[in-house]
């Protein structure tokens, strides 16, 4: 029997969606072959959000409760982890394959001799205990499997909503603090600032059930307040093209695409996006696909599930009209 | 200041790629290569340290020969020197085992920044610059979109998800750019010149002090054992606005059966 560890990516002391997917996922591998699955939270707060963790798999908390965590860059969760690694014995972890937590993975793994493989949309359990890892590749085109070598420890980073998060009422975990020190190293890169910029309520997009889309063709920066409108009556979050964002229209950490995020929401809805190659390698693999488009024959519409035809200042506004409506 | 850039040659992504049945790698040979687009962000970072700190910069490309035209097409953005490190062995290597050439090739050389691409097109595991960092024993300052030297220190502003942080470190250091940090300028014609006599330097992993078995294929930390195409999407339903939006009700109605609303 081992644990499965499982990093937990969070802000303002909640767990993110994709930690719970993967805690779920973890849970499911580990009950097929006799495993616990074991969270790590590093920083302030984890005995608070201990229980809900339990409720989504986890049967230990290993928690090093310091706002050391965040008060530098990486080498911390590093340290920390390899401290996890430690008291666990465990030869797999899982991680949110999200930008700063794959540094964290990266350099853990030059350590502890370690494979990565980022990015999976499955995880199953392969021959001689190495994990059969699906992942896509060139922007969605190639569907991969892969696998760590063997004789190293598994480390996979999973792409959000690549599983569903499933409360199973597991209960509180067992809780370990971690004992830490950190090295001089560790706090040798500071973090002097930390600048939100307000979303208001908006869900992330990488994490987002519907996520609304703009483009060039919304034709100006206020466009984009009329896709907020529409991301709001539907709980949605709010993501644009490169064009966009290039043209100052929509901040770049919301570009949807080969050179901004992956996004693979259940619903994507597309409005004045063309759908260069570059910009369906960030979102082709989306459950449902939606388009407005007044051009019939832009691309985005070989990959829509459904498409309108049409100017998007007549349609957006009546279908928030309508959806509206059907809120009552 | 010496600043080192590592670029990478990645198939054009607009090229459809073939993936080779006999060692599941990218068929390179079938579809035209670039220089990572996202490279060319770190490359005018670069070209703009030349300009404000008179920074001496050599760019970095760990590929076979043939890969040899980027490096020159990197020089030809104002670069002074090049440094390919090129081996048979090295075909097949994964993110970790490139990490390892890269960081190699760099101990070899005098730096106070190495500046990455956050990602590549091609791999996008976003590994190697936080690998190398590792493997140096250097500070990452990975996805930044705003950078700043002060003196024998750099500032960062590394972008996440709801914002940036702003971090800084002693140099040396280890940053990777994200493409909203500035807008790269095209190569002048006296750039592309001047590129094809800039010196090149040519190293193999013996040079470098690096056991083929720790690279390559042999040498990957994880392998991809198996591949297919996506299936084909079925067609959709496309329906034609009459000019007034009235379509929109009914895409309300698939929304609707579908349960998004
Ligand atoms: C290296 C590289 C990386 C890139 N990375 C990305 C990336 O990460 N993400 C990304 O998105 N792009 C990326 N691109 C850019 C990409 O190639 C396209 O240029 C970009 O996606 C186009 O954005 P768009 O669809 O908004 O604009 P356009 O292609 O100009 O499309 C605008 C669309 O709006 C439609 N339209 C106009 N007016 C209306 C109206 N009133 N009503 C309805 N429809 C209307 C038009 O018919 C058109 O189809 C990258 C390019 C390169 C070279
Ligand atoms: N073969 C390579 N040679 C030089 N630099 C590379 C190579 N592969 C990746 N890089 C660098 O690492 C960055 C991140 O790539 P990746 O980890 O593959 O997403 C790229 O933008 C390059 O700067």
């Amino acid at each position: 029997m081992s644990e499965l560890l499982v990093l937990i990516d969070h802000t303002d002391g909640e767990p993110r969606k994709i930690s719970l997917q993967i805690l779920t996922a973890a849970k499911q591998l580990a009950g097929a072959a006799g495993d616990t699955v074991a969270a790590v939270w590093l920083g302030e707060g984890g005995s608070d959000v201990a229980a809900t963790l339990g409720n989504y798999g986890a049967d230990k908390l290993y928690h090093w409760d310091s706002s050391d965590a965040q008060a530098y860059v990486t080498l911390p969760q590093v340290e920390a982890l390899e401290a996890a690694f430690e008291a666990s014995g465990a030869d797999t972890l899982f991680f949110a394959s999200s930008n700063h937590v794959k540094d964290v993975a990266a350099r853990l793994a030059i350590r502890l001799d370690a494979g990565v493989i980022t990015d999976a949309t499955d995880v199953r359990a392969g021959e001689g205990g190495r994990l059969d890892v699906t992942k896509e590749v060139f922007g969605g085109d190639k569907i991969t499997h892969s696998r760590v070598a063997e004789g190293r420890k598994q480390f996979v980073g999973i792409a959000s909503n690549a599983f569903p998060a499933e409360d199973t009422g597991g209960g509180a975990p067992e809780l370990v603090a971690l004992d830490m020190s950190l090295s001089d190293a560790a706090m040798a890169t500071t973090v002097d600032a930390v600048e939100k910029q307000g979303t208001a309520d908006r869900p992330d997009i990488g994490e987002a059930a519907i996520v609304v889309a703009g483009g060039r063709g919304l034709g100006d920066q206020a466009g984009f307040e009329q896709m907020e409108q529409l991301a709001d009556v539907l709980g949605a979050g709010v993501g644009a093209s490169r064009a966009a964002t290039d043209a100052g229209w929509y901040p770049h950490r919301f570009q949807i695409g080969q050179t901004g995020r992956t996004i693979s929401p259940t619903l994507y809805l597309g409005s004045g996006i063309s759908g260069a190659i570059q910009h369906r390698a960030g979102m082709q693999t989306s459950q449902h696909i939606v388009a407005i488009n007044k051009d019939p024959e832009a691309p985005i519409f070989q990959i829509a599930d459904f498409g309108i035809v049409g100017d998007l200042y007549q349609v957006v506004p009546k279908l928030i009209e309508e959806l509206r409506a059907r809120k009552g | 200041m010496k600043v080192l850039v590592p670029v990478k040659r990645v198939p054009d992504t607009a090229g459809e790629k073939k993936i080779d049945p006999n060692d599941n790698t990218v068929d390179r040979e079938s579809v035209e290569s670039v220089l990572c687009p996202v490279n060319e962000f770190a490359i005018e970072e670069a070209v703009r340290l030349k300009e404000s700190h008179d920074a001496e910069v050599t760019v970095l490309l760990v590929g076979p020969e043939s890969a040899q035209p980027i490096v020159r097409k990197a020089l030809s953005y104002g670069l002074d020197a090049g440094l390919q490190v090129t081996d048979d062995a090295i075909a097949g290597s994964d993110a970790l085992g490139t990490a390892r050439v890269i960081a190699k090739a760099l101990e070899e050389q005098e730096f106070d920044l190495v500046l990455f691409g956050n990602q590549s097109t091609d791999a996008r595991t976003c590994l190697v610059p936080a690998a190398v960092a590792e493997l140096l024993g250097l500070p990452s300052l990975t996805y930044a979109r705003h950078l700043e030297i002060d003196g024998g220190s750099v500032t960062v502003h590394r972008e996440h998800e709801e914002g940036w942080d702003v971090v800084t470190s002693q140099l040396p250091a280890v940053v990777s750019v994200v493409e909203a940090i500035n807008e790269p300028r095209y190569p002048s014609f006296k750039g592309i010149m001047a590129a094809k006599s800039k010196p090149l330097d040519v190293r193999s992993l013996a040079d470098l002090g690096v056991e083929p078995e720790q690279v390559g294929a042999n040498g990957a930390t994880a392998t991809m054992y198996e591949f297919k195409d996506r299936p084909p999407k079925e067609a959709g339903t496309i329906v034609e606005d009459d000019g007034t939006g009235a379509a929109a009700a009914q895409l309300a109605d698939w929304m609707t059966e579908k349960k998004f609303v």
